[in-house]
């Protein structure tokens, strides 16, 4: 393989399983410049990269502009709130004044489900789906198998099982699909009320009893759990999700001694994981972070290949 | 020849579809001063007589679609009484029924005279005005029924928006049996529905979008059957599109409960996973449910425990469709595609009969809102709808007359659709130029 399919990076599900080993590979090749003394290699100079920013976000923004930055790319950022959205003007507008001032790329983030593949339909640059609603989260995906992978030597076989709110969660959509992609079982748990219908459908298992959930884990991701959704608290109080879903050290009598612990941030401590357990040596945390970069060098990169073979 | 009143029509050798005498035979039928003056075969008409050889065609009772959305007054830009019902008549309808949720909503007997008013001098279709159940449709005081009917209103529903209390529902059929009225129930339960945008299952968990579930539309169903019950008033439940609804529907009729109850013919065609995509165009409430409650739906239209089709045609501007999934509007316009969906799914797939078909798109709207039509009996005012069932056709933007093209159906193609309809002798509709004289 040496270029994508895809034209754009909607979703896990318009990847398939070799684009995603190429994307990884290609992000593994590229992680070495991050720990150069000189952290800037030259190949996207001269191109444009729009943060287009609907939500709030300070993680996933600075992953993306330090990833540009690496590759000497020019970057702009726009946040909802200086952006003219406010002021009334739609989804389609917006976008196609930024295409007119012709980026090569538009990362873009956004409150509802579909926004990107809307936008895709309009525009001509590439665009990077950095979470749209509560549908995918590509980019975070793509890190967490990076980071599994450079921790197992493979994804392929592995036990994942992800805890927390299923329901609403882009990162969990997107990491069943990309782990059961690439041959992991994925096992999901968390309450009731935030396991979505048919969940099965995804590629994964739903187990309700947290124990059960990771005593064969090789991983154990558990996810931001924000208790209010839609004005409607999904679980009686954060002290019980801690109770009945948290991980503290006591898990560590029940997972394999070879098991990690990950985490998209950011962690609320005490509530989802105790912050013994997200500091413990199990914790692979921050290598997501550093892959995060990694993975965001690699899109850009292929996104770009066509034009820069021209 | 459009909106001219012909002296005398007489249409040979049709296929003669009238559902008030179970009747289906191959004959001629004379219109004569806008009645049926004769229906039988080797007619001879008075020598003035426009004579047209059908050759076979179906000749059916003017179709009757009892739940419509013509926009106006206040929402002109989406579609106009006078395009929505040019829209009606090239769908083969000549009676159609508007809801009451315009800008203002259709809450007094003003607005009633203006949409009768409006659609009198578009002459296209007859409108029968839908008047709100409660004042501004805000679910809390009963409007003036008896001003209402008197001004012209066929029935009371706040479709658009379910009427909330169980407590107003109940007085609202209550009041409505000083008059016989009839209610049509938006049946959505909002404290299950709120913020979904389709249909909760598979592909509301793939596509990551809030769903609204069946139990939505099932308990407010149950709710308005058992009020129906409890007050003996004419009910009528709009757009069926769960399985249990329609099993609730038939569990009342079996008890006697009056009711009765429409499904929309994308309940019949589509499923929700035309959803993929965030296709702002499968997006309708309630939504496109699954190939189970699609089955289910299909069974009640044929065991008769949905009594009518009718389109729920919803026009809307581009702007408001051209948007994000969860921001865009409810709603697909349906006039010019019924009858095709109907031929397409319910006679070929299906095996229904083209009498089932008149029954369920005229001969029971019709007696259900207690207006004239269903009959090609003769002395009855001449509206009636020819079909070529063999047509072929795509469905295309530019040809449609509706104001919106708002159609998850665009670009497909169809076989069999209205080519004449007239209503009350006059010729609303004539796609190949049948009745031009000369
Ligand atoms: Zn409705």
């Amino acid at each position: 393989m040496t270029k994508l399919k895809s034209r754009h990076i909607l979703g896990i599900s318009h990847l398939d399983r070799e684009e995603i080993s190429f994307i990884l590979d290609t992000a593994e090749s590229l992680k070495e410049i991050l720990d150069r003394p000189i952290k800037k290699v030259p190949p996207l100079r001269g191109k444009t990269i729009v943060n287009l920013f609907f939500e709030p976000s300070t993680r996933t923004k600075l992953s993306f502009e330090l990833a540009a930055k690496r590759l000497s790319a020019d970057t702009v950022g726009i946040s909802a709130s200086t952006s003219s959205v406010v002021k009334g003007e739609t989804l389609i507008d917006t976008a196609r004044n930024i295409e007119a001032m012709r980026p090569d790329i538009i990362v873009m983030r956004h409150s509802m489900s579909g926004a990107p593949h809307l936008l895709a339909r309009y525009i001509d640059s590439a665009i990077i789906n950095a979470g749209d609603g509560t549908n995918e989260h590509p980019s975070q995906a793509l890190l967490d198998l990076m980071s599994v992978k450079e921790h197992f030597g493979r994804i392929e076989g592995l036990n994942i099982t992800i805890i927390g709110d299923i329901a609403h969660s882009r990162v969990a959509h997107s990491d069943i699909l990309a782990f059961s992609k690439m041959g992991a079982k994925v096992t999901v748990c968390g309450p009731a009320t935030m396991m979505p219908p048919g969940i099965e459908t995804l590629g994964c298992h739903a187990l309700y009893d947290l124990r059960q959930a990771v005593r064969d884990a090789d991983v154990v991701m558990a996810l931001r759990i924000q208790k209010e959704r839609q004005g409607m608290a999904l679980f009686p109080s954060e002290r019980e999700y801690a109770r009945v879903f948290g991980l503290d050290t006591s898990i560590f009598s029940v997972i394999k001694e070879s098991c990690v612990i990950m985490h998209p941030g950011p962690i609320n401590r005490g509530v989802e994981m105790s912050p013994e357990v997200a500091d413990s040596s199990r914790a692979i945390i921050l290598d997501q972070v550093t892959n995060g970069v990694a993975v965001r060098m690699a899109l850009f990169t292929l996104l770009l290949t066509d034009s820069r073979e021209e | 020849m459009t909106g001219k009143v012909m002296s005398a029509i007489l249409l040979k050798n049709a296929r003669i579809i009238d559902p008030s005498r179970d009747m289906d035979l191959t004959g001629d039928l004379l219109i004569q001063e806008g009645e049926i003056a004769e229906v039988g075969p080797g007619l001879e008409g008075p020598e003035h007589a426009l004579v047209v050889d059908l050759n076979n065609k179906w000749v059916v009772p003017g179709l009757i679609d009892m739940h419509v959305h013509l926009r106006e007054p206040g929402q002109e830009y989406k579609e106009t009484i006078e395009t929505g019902t040019r829209a009606a008549a090239a769908g083969g309808f000549t009676k159609v029924a508007c809801m009451p949720n315009t800008s203002p909503p259709n809450d007094n007997e003003g607005i009633t005279r203006f949409i009768l008013d409006r659609a009198r001098k578009a002459g296209n279709c007859q409108v029968l005005p839908v008047a709100a159940v409660t004042m501004g449709q805000k679910g809390q005081g009963l409007t003036e029924f008896f001003d209402l009917l008197n001004a012209g209103a066929v029935a009371f529903s706040d479709d658009g928006v379910p009427v909330r209390k169980a407590s107003v529902m109940r007085l609202a059929l209550e009041y409505a049996l000083n008059f016989d009225a009839l209610i049509i129930s938006h049946a959505e339960e909002p404290e299950l529905s709120a913020q979904g945008c389709m249909n909760e299952g598979l592909t509301s968990t793939r596509l990551g979008l809030k769903g609204i579930p069946n139990a939505a539309e099932d308990v407010a169903v149950f709710r308005d059957c058992c009020l129906a019950e409890l007050t003996g008033a004419r009910l009528h439940i709009a757009h069926v599109s769960t399985k249990g609804a329609v099993e609730i529907i038939r569990r009342a009729k079996a008890r006697g409960v009056k009711v009765t109850a429409e499904t929309a013919p994308h309940y019949f065609s589509l499923t929700e996973e035309a959803v993929e995509g965030y296709n702002t165009f499968a997006k309708m409430n309630p939504p496109l449910r699954t190939e189970e409650d699609r089955r289910a739906i299909i069974e009640g239209l044929r065991d008769g425990t949905i009594d009518a089709i009718a389109t729920d045609h919803a026009p809307h501007e581009s702007l408001s469709k051209e948007c994000e999934f969860a921001l865009a509007a409810n709603g697909i316009i349906g006039l010019e595609t019924a009858l095709p969906l109907a031929l397409k799914v319910l006679v070929r797939e299906e095996g229904f009969s083209p009498l089932e078909i008149a029954r369920l798109m005229s001969q029971n709207p019709a007696s259900i809102l207690k207006v004239e039509g269903g009959s090609l009996e003769k002395g009855k005012s001449a509206d009636l709808t020819v079909i070529d069932p063999d047509l072929t056709f795509t469905l295309e933007r530019d040809s449609l007359f509706s104001k919106s093209f708002n159609s998850p159906f665009l670009g497909q193609s169809f076989r069999g659709k209205a080519i004449l309809t007239i209503m009350e002798g006059q010729v609303t509709f004539d796609l190949n130029g049948l009745l031009k004289e000369g």
